[in-house]
């Protein structure tokens, strides 16, 4: 088992998978155009999805906002897998533990701005109402 | 099931083996095996850069959000922004990336011919994105929206314009792994550079995916279906 497990034999095909290969099935070209192809298929039809749902008025309008930040992130989630083949692979544990910690951060980077700055808005004194105190 | 098959090792057991015995180089990932292959260390080192510069966006994000109602009675994303413009956009830098990944699958299979035909798809491709958002950019500008109009605006150039000039760099880099390729063949460090290169170019997508979505789609929303 050892002796046909070289370091770096790597994979013939898919070169650019950042882990994983190393006690991975190989899988022959035709496998791997077809996922990327599949990859393609998703990403296309969640683009199309996005641009409809902007332009429908078959969904509820306050909750287009909303459609359209799942619509991303499930598209987000499509080109991870499929382009830059984050999976379950052992090799890919710790790439999947950097991911997760980049989420958080951009997470609290995001969502705690726009908490603290609703919240600041919303205590100032207008704009209007400090130009007239001003004068 | 023969008994010997049943008696060996089990590669992922965690706790402590016997002298000798961690040396299978099939659990890698499980830092028992000897150290990771180059590919995977590259690969891992390149990743982390990329989620920094991920953050870095995600600053951006934050700063054109925060800011996106302040427009100091300008012109608002609504009547700005052309979303045929974005629509093209987006499919030229999603074709590119699938013609990145099919670049990635000609280098593994060692074909120079292929390799080099799918990265000069792969490069005009960023090209022609690169020019329709200068070109709306410059129609921006013309129009008395540049970004010193509003806060509104300075965010939104800066958010779009550090995604373009980050499409520029890759084009540059792009251009010179087909030389590297060209000249040096398909070289164990070459390919580690153009694994770093296509990983820089998907990721690159992903942030355009937030960008078309959060900016351009929900940004031109009218004001009273906004959240």
């Amino acid at each position: 088992m050892s002796s046909e497990h070289e370091f770096d034999a790597g994979s013939t095909v898919g070169e650019d998978r950042p882990a994983g290969g190393g006690g991975a099935p190989e899988r022959t070209l035709g496998q791997e155009v077809g996922s990327y192809v599949l990859g393609l298929a998703l990403a296309v039809g969640l683009t199309a999805a996005s641009f409809w749902v902007r332009g429908t008025d078959l969904v509820y309008g306050p909750g287009l906002a909303m459609a359209l930040l799942v619509l991303a992130v499930a598209q987000m989630g499509i080109h991870l897998i499929f382009f830059l083949h984050i999976t379950t692979d052992p090799d890919n544990a710790n790439n999947v533990l950097a991911l997760a910690f980049g989420v958080l951060i951009v997470c609290l980077i995001v969502f705690g701005s726009l908490w603290v700055m609703e919240h600041l808005n919303h205590n100032m004194v207008p704009m209007q109402e400090l130009m007239r105190m001003q004068r | 099931m023969s008994s010997e098959a049943l008696r060996a090792p089990d590669p992922y057991q965690l706790e402590p083996r016997p002298a000798g015995a961690h040396a299978s180089p099939a659990v890698t990932g499980h830092g028992a095996g000897g150290p990771a292959p180059k590919r995977i260390v590259v690969g891992y080192g390149f990743w982390i850069f990329l989620l920094s510069d991920v953050i870095m966006f995600a600053s951006f994000f934050a700063a054109y959000a925060v800011l996106f109602k302040n427009t100091a009675g300008g012109p608002t994303a609504e009547q700005l922004f052309d979303l045929h413009n974005t629509a093209v956009e987006t499919a030229c830098l999603l074709a590119s990336t699938f013609t990145c990944g099919m670049a990635s699958l000609a280098v593994g299979q060692r074909s120079q011919k292929w390799t080099q035909i799918f990265l000069l798809l792969t490069g005009l491709l960023g090209l022609a994105f690169i020019t329709l958002e200068v070109r709306e950019f410059l129609s921006l500008v013309h129009r008395g929206a540049g970004p010193s109009r509003s806060a509104f605006l300075s965010s939104f150039f800066t958010l779009v314009g550090c995604h373009g000039v980050h499409v520029s760099a890759g084009i540059l880099w792009l251009g010179t792994m087909m030389a590297q390729f060209y000249a040096k063949g398909f070289r164990q460090d070459i390919r580690h550079r153009f694994l770093c290169f296509s990983l820089f170019w998907h990721a690159l997508d992903i942030i355009w995916v937030g960008i078309f979505s959060l900016v351009y789609l929900v940004g031109t929303l009218p004001p009273e279906l906004l959240p």
